[in-house]
């Protein structure tokens, strides 16, 4: 199984999708995750998914997951970098990513997220 | 050309490898970005459906030709508990299994052909093709 390593950067997560992930390791990923978030304290995660190929049903839920559980535990979720193919392909297979955010790509996620903050004040 | 290439469906990884073959098999051929990205999203879906729903099988991958045009066949098959009712399970969001129940209906969106056969107790067997065009 591999894992995927969770940067942070002040109080965002950075995670970067490097490999082909297995669905095993698609939920540790998804725990490791939560637990980082409260023992870091980060108000912000941007998953960065510029280098994956394609995003099943599988992975979709996955994005909708961690949207909804960082968003429970008091952080904000900006996913980037998604291909174009994979934007078409994935609305041909119906899933729509409600709850996700998105941004174009790392540096927008981040300006993103700073709004996203200072709006809260 | 080579004959049909068959590949196990027996875990995890075993779905991530039919991945990366259908991906270099359809680039081989090929296929657009998009299409070659369509494919190996639908065969994603079958490959998993094949271990969770049926707990194995495996698939076929073979290249095919109409004379002009190359394409990419693949067959799932199991011999798992197959499918009562076909058209409910071609349904988007219908599941069995707490899925989001969009792996079959949405994988026929994004293949040129597809073809289910299955009965209760006979397993079942999927056959996508994808053409470039
Ligand atoms: N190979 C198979 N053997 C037996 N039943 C199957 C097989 N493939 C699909 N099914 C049945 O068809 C239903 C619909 O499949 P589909 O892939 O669309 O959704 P799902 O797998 O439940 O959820 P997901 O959206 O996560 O794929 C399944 O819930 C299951 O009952
Ligand atoms: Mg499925």
């Amino acid at each position: 199984m591999e894992r995927v390593p969770i940067l942070k950067l002040g109080d965002i997560l950075i995670v970067s999708i490097q490999i082909d992930l297995d669905d095993q390791s698609v939920l540790t990923l998804q725990e490791d995750l939560a637990d980082t978030v409260v023992s870091r304290g980060a108000r912000g995660v941007i998953i960065d998914i510029t280098a994956v190929e394609i995003v099943d049903s599988f992975i979709g839920r996955m994005l909708s997951t961690i949207a909804a559980m960082t968003r429970m535990l008091d952080a904000e979720t900006v996913v980037v970098g998604m291909r174009p193919a994979v934007a078409i392909t994935l609305v041909e297979l119906g899933l729509s990513l409600g709850g996700v955010r998105t941004a174009l790509n790392l540096e927008k996620g981040v300006v993103m997220l700073e709004h996203a903050r200072s709006a809260e004040g | 050309m080579s004959g049909p290439q068959e590949m196990p469906i027996a875990t995890n990884g075993d779905v991530v490898l039919v991945r990366q073959k259908v991906r270099s098999v359809a680039a081989e051929i090929g296929l657009s970005l998009v299409d070659q990205t369509k494919i190996v999203t639908a065969a994603s879906e079958l490959a998993r459906n094949v271990l969770v729903h049926a707990g194995g099988g495996r698939v076929e991958v073979e290249k095919v030709s109409t004379g002009l045009r190359p394409g990419l066949r693949l067959v799932f098959s199991d011999e798992g508990p197959g499918i009562s009712d076909i058209a409910q399970a071609m349904t988007d969001g219908f599941t069995t299994g707490g899925g989001l129940g969009l792996g079959l209906s949405g994988s026929r969106r994004l293949v040129d052909e597809f073809d289910l056969v299955s009965a209760p107790g006979e397993g079942t067997r999927i056959t996508v093709t994808k053409w470039s065009r």
